[in-house]
């Protein structure tokens, strides 16, 4: 029989809806951090690092790039002939066949994956924050307690409290009341989405609420167990952690990575952050390169000048261009003369020559006003921006535009602009070819 | 595949100076991220060669360190594999590799118990791209015994580091010369041969019975007129390490933005084994100016027309210029370096001055590292 004291279940479904065109094409767990990493690679990297070497990862949303990022583990030594890491997607079933409809509902539906490996206890993790934690002292705790579930827990401000989900502990730290985005919080002990469930407690209340609908561990298993009066008990963490689920706070997270000795410090030998390395060379600074503090990934190439930004692996960077305050996700080439202000560029865009992005005043956008602020200008994946246009802030770009897309070569702050690739193009080429001949 | 791979990086030189106390050749770190044997093992890989041994034996903690899993190179399989063999004493022999034939013979199970009908040579200190499948069929093509690979030598003085030959019109190698002080001929072999896995058998068992072990002495210049051997040339990049100062040339020729897009840019691949460092760091008071910076490196000053390699920490008011530092270098504050090799692992105080005048100079300093990062 095999036999896991604790496994680790990593709900790694959400799109991220509030980090708009980031999110297009990627699940968010799946979005690049950091120049090199992606956001899962932190839990999971925590895993192996606590020693939890079964992780079951719960896959919904776009999940392409996510199970090709996953593989088989090799980068987090969770390749395993017992365990390891399993993406686990929704799948048919005889009775009755639906998607993931909330996160203790996938969790459900994969009852057998856990039944497998006769855990003591499951710790249920989410994909979309930046951190390092040890788990297996929070495991320590909860056998301490002899709890039936324990919560990671972490102080915050008062008055952000009304953000997060709300625990009242007393001294002993066992958890009396929750209050979901209270209006007047009674505690500032904010959850961080990390949960130890005894395995017993956690099958009893799945089973109990598998009718449940869009069954949640925030709305439903966690006020089901305490009505039921089970031992709740909140972990204390007062480490770094960063929710990076809106463009604001990922722009800031990255940002807090250049400082100069940076509170999450990724150059420390213990707790090695792990990621799929598959971008090898060395990075190549040339004469006229000017860098300010920065953090450049493998195999990118600087001719231009690089301020307070993250680049990612294997970026173009032209002569003449100014890059300052921004993210650059890998496989971008960005042409020479371009001025960048504040801008969020992902994965494998083309920007021309002399193009401006981030410029003028600020506006709220048009689309939404909510997810689009921060002043930031966020262009999505393999986006191409024609040379020379002037693109504002609180913009959001997608799709390969052409420049009588921008009307006076300009794109207004606030403003949107989306680009539907026609998939069928090449086939129309193709026939104009055959007209030809 | 229709072939074996077999990589010689047992050697060792004093031309290579300090930098070979430590280490195998072919562990040598090359152009930031890579170390000298990537190139043939993944040449290797790349032909779809599925079956590699390296014979090693001089200093192979750093060169076992780096091969201790074959999954880097897609060598990690259930058939074939990669297989490093140091010398072991057994019921035959208790004596270390004698040469290059008597490294294959010490080994020759590995080539028995092979099926595939062809073997390919390579050793583990050039830089280069090769498809040893195009080799193999001019091998087939030309009815050769053995195939040498040969280029052009840059430097007619460098001559005296290789093995010399000339070529008839058929490119059939008529005279071959190890190592001549001085030589008419420019073409020089790469060290890297293609031929039948039995005729390889047959060659190594007759030689070891009479007491030689050398392959190139004792069998290609032995042999050159009872056997076909041809040569077949490259004229793409190859480059040698042995000795500092084509280390150091080999490093510095990575800055060549058409050498980058031949060795990173284009398909296929060199690869090598991961490190799992973070991005490189740049701190208010770096000066970068075309030099190659590896992954894990933190730079607070100012460094121009060199190679930074891994983990590499150079400290505020630093100058490095015209320089090679290898892995896990701490260079401490206002320190300066100009025409050096920094030995990996080396800590350097602040306000130190090094500057080779004429020629690389090698620094080697262990400090004790007080300042961790």
């Amino acid at each position: 029989m095999v036999k896991k004291e604790m496994i680790a279940m990593l709900l790694a479904g959400g799109q991220g809806s509030r980090l708009g065109i980031l999110t297009e094409k990627v699940a968010k767990p799946a979005v690049s951090f950091g120049a090199k990493y992606r956001i899962i690679d932190f839990p999971l990297s925590n895993c192996i690092n606590s020693g939890i070497d079964t992780v079951g990862v719960l896959t919904q949303y776009q999940p392409l790039r996510l199970n090709t990022h996953i593989g088989i583990g090799i980068p987090w030594d969770l390749d395993r002939n017992e365990g390891g890491v399993t993406v686990l997607p929704p799948y048919e079933k005889s009775t009755s066949s639906e998607w993931y409809t909330g996160t203790a509902n996938a969790i459900f539906q994969n009852m057998d994956y856990m039944e497998q490996y006769h855990p003591d206890y499951v710790l249920i993790l989410s994909g979309d924050h930046i951190y390092k934690m040890d788990y297996q002292v929070m495991l320590d705790y909860h056998k301490a307690n002899r709890a039936d579930v324990t919560i990671a827990c972490m102080p915050v401000p008062m008055e952000e409290a009304k953000r997060f989900g709300i625990m009242v502990a007393d001294d002993q730290g066992r958890i009396h009341e929750f209050e979901e985005k209270p209006e007047h919080p009674s505690s500032n002990l904010a959850s961080m989405g990390i949960y130890i469930f005894s395995w017993d407690t956690l099958r009893e209340a799945l089973y109990s609420l598998r009718d449940q609908n869009g069954c949640d561990f925030g709305k439903h298993i966690l006020p089901w167990c305490k009505e039921r009066g089970e031992r709740l008990f909140a972990y204390e963490y007062h480490g770094y952690w960063k929710d990076v689920g809106t463009l604001g706070s990922y722009w800031q997270a990255n940002m807090e990575l250049i400082d100069i000795v940076p509170e999450f410090n990724l150059y420390e030998e213990f707790w090695r952050i792990y990621t799929k390395g598959d971008i090898i060379p060395p990075q190549y600074i040339s004469q006229e390169a000017v860098l300010g503090r920065c953090l450049i990934g493998e195999g990118t190439e600087i001719y231009g000048e690089v301020h307070d930004s993250i680049i990612g692996a294997n970026v173009t960077i032209g002569r003449g261009s100014v890059i300052r305050g921004s993210i650059i996700m890998r496989d971008t080439v960005i042409g020479e003369g371009v001025i960048m202000d504040k801008a969020i560029v992902a994965e494998g865009v083309t920007i021309g020559d002399g193009a401006v992005l981030g410029c003028g005043e600020e506006r709220p956008n048009v689309d939404k006003p909510d997810v689009y602020a921060y002043g930031i200008t966020t262009i999505g994946e393999h986006t191409v921006i024609p040379a020379h246009v002037r693109i504002g802030k609180n913009t959001a770009v997608s799709g390969r535009t052409r420049p009588e897309d921008y009307p006076g070569g300009v794109l207004e702050s606030g403003q949107v602009l989306y680009v539907q690739d026609d998939e069928m193009a090449w086939c129309k080429d193709k026939g104009k070819e055959g007209e030809h001949a | 595949m229709r072939a074996i791979g077999i990589i010689l990086a047992g050697g060792n030189n004093n031309r290579m100076r300090e930098l070979s106390d430590k280490r195998a050749i072919a562990a040598m770190p090359i152009a930031g991220s890579y170390r000298s044997i990537d190139f043939a093992l993944s040449n290797m890989a790349n032909s779809h060669i599925g079956r590699v041994a390296v014979l090693t034996q001089y200093n192979a903690r750093s060169l076992n360190e780096h091969l201790s899993s074959s999954k880097w190179w897609d060598f990690g399989r259930k058939q074939g594999g990669l297989f490093v063999f140091t010398p072991t004493i057994t019921k035959e022999n208790s004596l270390w590799y004698q040469g290059t034939a008597d490294a294959i013979y010490q080994n020759l199970d590995f080539l028995t118990s092979s099926h595939e009908p062809y073997v390919v040579i390579a050793s583990g200190d050039g830089v280069y791209k090769l498809d040893y499948n195009k080799v193999l069929e001019y091998h087939i093509a030309k009815h050769a015994d053995i195939t040498v690979v040969c280029t052009a030598c840059r430097d007619q003085k460098d001559v005296e580091r290789f093995g010399v030959l000339r070529m008839n019109e058929d490119c059939r190698i008529e005279e071959f010369e190890e190592k001549p002080i001085i030589s008419s001929y420019n073409t020089i072999s790469t060290g890297i041969y293609v031929l039948r896995r039995r005729q390889l058998i047959e060659l190594i068992e007759r030689t070891a019975q009479e007491g030689r072990h050398d392959f190139v002495s004792d069998i290609l210049i032995r042999y050159k007129n009872l056997k076909r051997i041809y040569g077949y040339r490259i004229d793409t990049y190859w480059n040698n390490i042995s000795t500092a100062e084509a280390y150091y040339q080999t490093n510095m020729d990575f800055l060549d933005p058409q050498i980058r897009r031949y060795f990173f840019r284009e398909e296929p691949q060199i690869k090598t084994r991961i490190d799992d460092l973070p991005p490189a760091k740049y701190n208010p008071g770096a000066h970068v100016r075309n030099s190659l910076v590896s992954s894990g490196s933190i730079v607070n000053g100012a460094v121009e027309n060199s190679v930074l390699f891994k983990n590499v920490f150079v400290g505020s008011n630093c100058v490095i210029k015209n320089s090679v530092i290898l892995n896990d270098v701490y260079l401490g504050d206002n320190t300066h370096i100009e025409n050096c090799i920094v030995e990996g692992h080396s800590t350097v105080r602040p306000n130190t001055y090094y500057c080779g005048e004429d020629g690389v100079r090698i620094v080697v300093e262990n400090a004790e590292r007080y300042h961790l990062r």
